[in-house]
């Protein structure tokens, strides 16, 4: 059982606090600009809530036949605080129990995690985009409007980005942190045999 | 031949020399960089707020300064059939007054509120000069917020200049009348025609008005008036004229002593008074009005009583100044010291010394008195006369470098002098008949300067004709430099009087953007679709309806007969910055109503025939702002249609779900 040098210990506790920024600061944007909001429309996705200029948005997207953003059309936010909780939990446990396998598993958690995350988004949004109110008043054939998972695109007038906001990127710290030590430590191991 | 050829041509030579020796026009265009100066390119601001007089069309008029460019009309005093100022059912109120509803009034002049000295940017006060009411007007919502009438005044147009925390906007009467409504004869002005001076107190906080105490003055015209300021702060100064006490032909019978007076009222001597309970409770009638943010909906209240200090009686608050010929302005320094007289009809133009005049005051230097109020020698209170500055002086804004611009009505041009040395420096012609002129925060401590803006009462041949009545407009002109230098012509609506330029950052960031619909709290609103209904009362059927992009909700309603009285109460659940909806009905004897974000505005309808008749949003408020409509069914009267509302329903169908 390989142990851990300090310094990675102490990275991994620190890849592992930075999470705890995801209870109080959005992980998620949306902005959307158009030619008569200059000033763009924001939404801030949080780790059990969507905030920001969400009535305006839903209220454009009905023309198109998009759903109104409700926070009850996201089971995740019941479920993600736990998952958050958890994956902390492990992190810590990791810088304690101080074993090379539990490194392993900790920054592959993450990754398993960070990519479950884009995937559900990604589904959302397609169905979001795609399953629309057939009454709708504005109709473009053959046009769906599924907003993009990360970087920008233009749906009609709008032009839509997506990225992490700040609690985004400290997960991607946190990711990074994690994949960096165990790395180093891999590295470092094997110069000695 | 020869000569005769060459007398000819002399002859010619001199026509053509005679002619020449013809006065040009005057020049008339700007000059050099003028263009660039004025110009703010497309999606930027300007640089300053400027809030102008409408003069007889009642309103308040909002221009950006340099540019010029009109960005808003604000109803005060009178109806605005374009929002539904004075059609609404919430703000009907707002124009009550003793005599019933008075839909218009004359509004000259402006003040925007200060604290120290120095423009807050918080309300802009306006004066109704016809039936005298003083308005107050916040600087957030662009809105009218409260309007109080003035008893015992025959006309508010010394108003509504204040002192220098706000703590008294002032109201002075143009004509003087008998008090209490009584009849008597014209004739007798000497003996029953009374002036009547009105200090209303703003509460600091919600800016709400009441009139502390009146002035009760002898019996002739006040026409301006400026608060004192720094040392002279506690004082206010105002012009008199008809000091002849003439009531008939006053073009002439009013301009016959070389002298009228400025009135220094001591109103800290009259708090004193007050405070002692010198004052006498007189009966009177005026009305409240005050609009509130939360109902979204004016009251008026009439008020019986008024408390009167009679000067006659109560000594040191009132010394009269006397001041050549009929003045107009009087107009205070951004330092305090210096009071200056503008006698219409003088040839000098007085500057008066405050702290002479408390010596003359302290040493009793008086030269007899009117009534009883001691008239103070005019030698004693002067701190010199700007000589020959012009024909017919108007009026006096400051920069901040100690200048002093003075309007001159007669030969039209703005004459610019300095306040202590009284040397003239510049003049500029103006076009035409420069009335009020305004230097950015002109009327305050610390005057921002940079530009003086001329309000002229003639345009003439400065802009294409459009029929016998043309255009009002204004002049802006730098005097950042020793010269002054004519940069923009722009015309104004209504007739511009008085204005004040304040910095556009003292206003823009606090700028309301929407109502917030939780904060609603008027009786008929609708705060959801869920809420939206028809409640039939007797006579009165009550709409609840909500507006959103795009759809009214109840968007179909029947089972309203002829001779009812419908109220339909809009309610805008927009919760966006300028997604106005309006409101309008086929026949309806009424003007539209927009309503606000958040919003709750009440139009009545009497309808007077039968039939089904649309109606429809009227601000272009999204892409299918055209289907924004319904109907209303109107059956006779006593036909008992049933009642019946609804949206997105069709008749045998399952509902779609309107709009989401």
């Amino acid at each position: 059982m390989k142990k851990l040098k300090l310094i990675s210990r102490l990275t991994i506790a620190l890849s592992a606090l930075l999470l705890i920024s995801a209870y109080f600061i959005p992980l998620w944007q949306i902005v959307m600009w158009a030619p008569q909001y200059p000033e763009g429309l924001e939404m801030k996705i949080w780790i059990d809530n969507i905030t920001g200029d969400v009535k305006i948005i839903s209220a454009l997207n009905h023309y198109i036949g998009m759903r109104h953003i409700e926070v009850s059309m996201f089971p995740e936010f019941g479920y993600m605080i736990y998952i958050v909780a958890f994956v902390i939990g492990f992190g810590i446990l990791t810088s304690i129990v101080n074993r090379r396998y539990m490194l392993a598993a900790y920054t592959a958690l993450l990754l398993a995690c960070g990519t479950a995350a884009l995937v559900d988004f990604y589904l959302w949004g397609y169905d979001y985009g795609h399953n629309l109110d057939p009454t709708a008043a504005i109709i473009v054939p053959g046009m769906a409007y599924q907003p993009p998972v990360i970087g920008t695109k233009q749906l009609l007038n709008f032009t839509a980005y997506s990225g992490p906001d700040l609690g985004g990127w400290f997960f991607i710290i946190a990711g990074i942190l994690a994949i960096a030590t165990l790395i180093f430590e891999v590295f470092t191991s094997r110069k000695k045999i | 031949m020869k000569n005769k050829v060459l007398l000819g041509t002399a002859v010619i030579l001199a026509a053509f020399s005679i002619y020449g020796c013809k006065p040009q026009a005057p020049q008339s265009a700007a000059i050099g960089d003028a263009a660039s100066r004025v110009y703010v390119p497309p999606g930027q601001y300007d640089e300053f707020y400027n809030i102008v007089s409408g003069g007889f069309n009642g309103q308040l008029s909002i221009y950006g300064i340099p540019s010029g460019r009109l960005i808003k009309i604000l109803p005060v005093f009178s109806v605005f059939p374009e929002n539904g100022y004075g059609y609404s059912e919430e703000t009907k109120p707002m124009l009550n007054t003793s005599h019933g509803f008075v839909p218009w009034d004359d509004l000259h002049h402006v003040a925007i509120s200060t604290t120290k000295g120095e423009h807050d940017g918080r309300w802009v006060f306006a004066n109704g000069n016809n039936t005298p009411r003083v308005a107050r007007v916040s600087l957030k919502s662009f809105r009218t917020e409260e309007i109080l009438e003035i008893p015992n005044s025959g006309g508010n147009h010394s108003s509504p200049f204040i002192t220098e925390n706000t703590e008294y906007v002032i109201a002075g009467t143009r004509f003087s009348v008998p008090m209490g409504g009584k009849d008597v004869a014209i004739s007798s002005y000497k003996e029953n025609f009374k002036g009547s001076i009105s200090f209303i107190k703003v509460d600091s906080v919600s800016g709400h008005m009441n009139i502390a105490f009146q002035l009760r003055t002898p019996g002739f015209n006040f026409d301006l008036s400026r608060a004192g300021k720094g040392p002279s702060h506690g004082w206010f100064f105002f012009s008199c004229y008809n000091t002849e006490q003439a009531y008939t032909l006053l073009e002439v019978n009013a301009s016959q002593k070389d002298k009228d007076f400025i009135m220094a009222v001591n109103w800290k001597k009259a708090e004193e008074y007050l405070a002692q309970g010198k004052g006498k409770v007189e009966k009177v009638k005026y009305a409240h009005n005050v609009y509130s943010e939360k109902t979204h909906s004016a009251t008026s209240t009439i008020r019986n009583e008024v408390t009167v200090l009679d000067i006659s009686e109560l000594p040191e608050i009132v010394y009269f100044i006397p001041c050549p010929k009929s003045p107009h302005g009087t107009d205070v320094d951004p330092t305090g010291e210096y009071i200056v007289g503008s006698g219409k009809l003088a040839a000098t133009m007085p500057v008066f010394s405050f702290t002479k005049i408390q010596n003359a005051i302290a040493n009793k230097e008086f030269e007899g008195d009117f009534d009883g109020i001691p008239v103070i020698k005019y030698e004693a209170a002067l701190h010199g006369e700007v000589q020959k500055p012009g024909l017919g002086p108007l009026h006096t804004e400051f920069d901040g470098k100690g200048n002093a611009y003075t309007s001159m009505f007669v030969s039209s041009e703005i004459v610019k002098w300095n306040v202590k040395t009284l040397e003239i420096l510049d003049r500029v012609p103006t076009y035409y008949s420069i009335g009020h002129l305004s230097v950015p925060g002109g009327p305050t401590k610390t005057p921002h300067g940079k530009y003086v803006i001329a309000y002229n009462k003639i345009t003439k041949d400065r802009y294409l004709p459009t029929g016998p009545e043309l255009t009002q407009s204004a002049q802006l002109y730098d005097i950042s430099g020793d010269k002054m230098r004519l940069l923009l012509d722009f015309p104004t609506t209504g007739e511009p009087h008085y204005a004040e330029a304040i910095p556009a950052s003292m206003i823009q960031a606090n700028s309301l953007k929407f109502f917030k619909i939780e904060e609603n709290e008027h009786p008929f609103a609708a705060k959801g679709e869920g809420q939206a209904r028809v409640e039939r009362k007797g006579k009165e059927v009550h709409v609840y309806m909500t507006a959103i992009r795009s759809h009214l909700t109840p968007d179909n309603i029947e089972g309203v007969n002829v001779g009812d009285d419908v109220f339909f109460h809009v309610t805008n659940l927009e919760q966006d910055w300028d997604v106005p909806h309006g409101f309008a009905i086929k026949g309806a004897n009424n003007a539209e109503i927009l309503i606000m974000p958040g919003e709750t505005q009440t139009f009545l309808w009497k309808p007077l025939s039968t039939g089904v008749f649309p109606f429809y949003c009227t601000d272009f408020c999204s892409a299918l702002h055209q289907e924004m409509s319904g109907y209303i069914r109107i059956s006779a009267a006593g036909v008992k249609t049933p009642l019946k509302f609804s949206t997105g329903k069709i008749e045998g169908e399952q509902p779609t779900g309107a709009g989401n």
